[in-house]
C-alpha cells in the first residue's frame, strides 16, 4: 500500500457517508437525552400562589414550589436593620438586602442550601438567620451566605404580590 | 495454553464443540493453572461473584413487588416487609448484600494493593476492576434511593447536587438528572431503571475482568511470574473450587449473621420515615462504604474543589499501575512499602470514621490530614519508593523456598534485572 494516495472520489464518498451518519446518529441521540429534562407536566406547575395574611412578624412559613421548599419570612425591624447594615466587603456573595427583599418586611427565597441542596433551619446559626445542618453553612437575616461551604446566597425566586395578602411565586 | 488441543470425548460433544466451542471454554476453566500458594485473600473473587448473583436474584424478586412511584414506593417497601411471603428475608438479603458486596470488594482491592496485583501485565484487569467498583457505587447509591425514605431522598439530593459544582452547565445537568426542579418522581423512576441495568453491566465487565485475568494468570503471594502449567501450579478444579467454596461458606456465616440478627445495623433509622422535601434530617450520612470519600469531600472548604478531590480519590486508583514504580509486586519483599501499606489502610479507616462524624473542630482537622496523606501516598510515596526502597531477594519459583535452599541472591538479582 502506498502512503500517498491522491484524494479520490471514493475518499469523498467515505467522508460524506461518515458525516451524514454522524448527523443522523446525533439526531437520534438528542431525543433520548432530552427526554430526561423536565417534562410538560412538571413545567406546568411553574407557579404557586400563597396566602400570607396569617404570618406574624418574626415568623417564617415554608411552602412547596416546584418540589422545593420556599421560605417566606416576615422580618422584624431589627432583622431588616441587621441585614441592611452589613458592609458588602464582608459578604462571600455580595448582594444588597434591598435587591433581595424589595418589600423589606418580606423575604422570599428558596429554602435550599446552595452547597448540596439541604433545607436550612430557621433562626439558627451565627448570623440569626439560617443554618444548614448538613455541612454547616450559616446564612444571615437576608439569607446570604456568611460562613461555611455554600458558595452563594439562597436564591430569590421570581415572585410578586398579587394583592396585600397573596404572593405569587414563579 | 493446552486447552486449544481439547477435544470432547463423546461424538455429540465433538459435534457441538466444533460448532460452538463452549466445552473448550469449560475445559479451560476447570484446568486453568493457578499458583499453588494462593492464600485465602485470593478467595474474594469467587465471593464477589456470589455477591453479584445474590444481588441480581434478590433484586429481580424485589422488583416483582416494588412500585417505582414517589407516592407508592415507600408503602410498597413496607408491603414487601410485612405482606409478601418472605419479603422481609429477600429485602434484608438485598440490603445487607450490598454491604457484604462492598466488604468483599474492599478486601479484594486491598489484596491487590498488598501483593501488587495491579502491576504489569495486569493493568487492564485492574482498570476494569475500578470501573466495576465505580458502577457498584452508582448501583448502591441509586438502590438506596428506591425505598423513598428520608435518607433516600436527601442522599439523592446531596449526591446529585455534586454536579452543580461544575461551572456554567452544572445547574442544567442537575435539572436534567432530576427531570424536574427537585428530586421527585421522574428521578425515582430513572434511578430504578438504572439500578436495574447496572448489575448486568457489571456482570459483563466481570466476564472481561476474568478473561483479562486468564491471559497472564493469577498473581500470587510471592508476586513472581511462574511457568504455567508447572510444579508451581494446580488446576483450578478441584483445588481452587474447594478452597473458594470453603471461604464462601465462612463469608456466608457473616452474611447470615447480619441478615438474621442485626439486619438494620448498617442502615439508618431515618430511612424508615417517608421522604419529605420540606425537612432535612439532622445528620445526613452516606452508607458506610462511601464514608471515606464523603470525608474527603467535606474536608475541602470549596465546593468545586471538594467534588474534584473526592472524584480524584477514586480515579487516582486507575493510575496506580504507573504511580507505583517498583518492579517488585509483593509487599512481602518490600519492607518499606509494607509499612506504608498499613498506614494507608489505617488512613482510609480514619477517613471512614471521620466521614460519619460531624465536619467540625478536631474531626475536620483529622479528616484534612488524612485526606492530604491519602493523596501523598499515591502521588509522592509510591513513585519515590520504587526508586529508593531496598527490596528483599525474590525467590525464583514458588517451590524453591519450600524445597529447601535459601533464595539464591545472585539468581534473584539476575531475575530482577530481567524484569526491569
Amino acid at each position: 500500500m502506498s502512503d500517498k494516495k491522491p484524494k479520490k472520489r471514493r475518499d469523498f464518498l467515505f467522508t460524506a457517508t461518515t458525516a451524514v451518519g454522524a448527523v443522523g446518529a446525533a439526531a437520534v441521540v438528542w431525543p433520548m437525552v432530552d427526554q430526561m429534562n423536565p417534562d410538560a407536566s412538571v413545567k406546568a406547575l411553574a407557579s404557586t400562589e400563597v396566602d400570607v395574611s396569617s404570618v406574624k412578624p418574626g415568623n417564617t412559613i415554608t411552602v412547596l414550589w416546584r418540589g422545593k421548599p420556599v421560605f417566606i419570612r416576615r422580618r422584624t425591624q431589627e432583622e431588616i436593620d441587621e441585614a441592611r447594615s452589613v458592609k458588602m466587603e464582608e459578604l462571600i456573595h455580595p448582594e444588597k438586602d434591598e435587591d433581595r427583599a424589595k418589600n423589606p418586611e418580606w423575604l422570599v427565597m428558596l429554602g435550599v442550601c446552595t452547597h448540596l441542596g439541604c433545607v436550612p433551619l430557621n433562626d439558627k446559626g451565627d448570623y440569626n438567620g439560617w443554618f444548614c445542618p448538613c455541612h454547616g453553612s450559616h446564612y444571615d437575616t437576608s439569607g446570604r451566605i456568611r460562613k461555611g461551604p455554600a458558595p452563594w446566597n439562597m436564591e430569590v425566586p421570581k415572585y410578586e404580590f398579587v394583592n396585600a395578602n397573596t404572593i405569587k411565586i414563579g | 495454553m493446552s486447552d486449544h488441543d481439547y477435544r470432547p470425548k463423546s461424538k455429540v460433544g465433538q459435534w457441538f464443540n466444533d460448532r460452538l466451542p463452549l466445552l473448550t471454554l469449560a475445559n479451560h476453566l476447570t484446568d486453568y493453572p493457578t499458583p499453588k500458594n494462593l492464600n485465602y485473600w485470593w478467595t474474594f473473587g469467587g465471593i464477589l461473584t456470589f455477591c453479584l448473583i445474590t444481588q441480581i436474584i434478590t433484586g429481580l424478586t424485589l422488583a416483582m413487588h416494588y412500585i417505582a412511584h414517589a407516592d407508592m414506593a415507600f408503602e410498597s417497601v413496607e408491603h414487601i416487609m410485612r405482606d409478601v411471603n418472605y419479603g422481609w428475608l429477600i429485602r434484608y438479603i438485598h440490603a445487607n448484600g450490598a454491604s457484604m458486596f462492598f466488604l468483599a470488594v474492599y478486601i479484594h482491592i486491598f489484596r491487590s494493593l498488598f501483593y501488587g496485583s495491579y502491576k504489569a501485565p495486569r493493568e487492564i484487569i485492574w482498570i476494569i476492576g475500578i470501573v466495576i467498583y465505580l458502577l457498584m457505587m452508582a448501583a448502591a447509591f441509586m438502590g438506596y434511593v428506591l425505598p423513598w425514605g428520608q435518607m433516600s431522598f436527601w442522599g439523592a439530593t446531596v449526591i446529585t447536587n455534586l454536579f452543580s459544582a461544575i461551572p456554567l452547565v452544572g445547574e442544567g445537568i442537575v435539572t436534567w438528572l432530576w427531570g424536574g426542579y427537585s428530586v421527585d418522581n421522574p428521578t425515582l423512576t430513572r434511578f430504578f431503571t438504572l439500578h436495574y441495568l447496572i448489575p448486568f453491566l457489571i456482570a459483563g465487565l466481570v466476564i472481561l475482568h476474568i478473561w483479562a485475568l486468564h491471559v497472564p494468570g493469577n498473581n500470587n503471594p510471592v508476586g513472581i511470574d511462574i511457568k504455567k502449567p508447572s510444579k508451581d501450579t494446580v488446576p483450578f478444579h478441584p483445588y481452587i473450587v474447594i478452597k473458594d467454596g470453603f471461604a464462601l461458606l465462612m463469608f456466608m456465616i457473616v452474611f447470615a449473621f447480619f441478615v438474621f440478627y442485626t439486619p438494620n445495623i448498617l442502615g439508618h433509622a431515618d430511612n424508615y420515615i417517608e421522604a419529605n422535601p420540606m425537612v432535612t434530617p439532622a445528620h445526613i450520612v452516606p452508607e458506610w462504604y462511601l464514608l471515606p470519600f464523603y470525608a474527603i469531600l467535606r474536608s475541602v472548604p470549596d465546593k468545586l474543589l471538594g467534588v474534584i478531590a473526592m472524584l480524584s480519590a477514586i480515579l487516582i486508583l486507575a493510575a496506580l499501575p504507573w504511580l507505583d514504580t517498583s518492579k517488585i509486586r509483593s509487599a512481602v519483599f518490600r519492607p518499606l512499602y509494607k509499612q506504608f501499606y498499613w498506614i494507608l489502610v489505617a488512613d482510609v479507616l480514619i477517613l471512614g470514621y471521620m466521614g460519619a462524624m460531624p465536619a467540625e473542630g478536631l474531626y475536620l482537622l483529622i479528616a484534612r490530614v488524612a485526606t492530604a496523606y491519602y493523596f501523598l501516598h499515591f502521588l509522592v510515596i509510591l513513585p519515590v519508593l520504587g526508586f529508593k526502597e531496598r527490596t528483599l531477594p525474590v525467590p525464583l519459583s514458588i517451590t524453591e523456598p519450600i524445597l529447601g535452599g535459601s533464595p539464591n541472591l545472585a539468581a534473584a538479582k539476575h531475575r530482577e534485572s530481567k524484569i526491569k
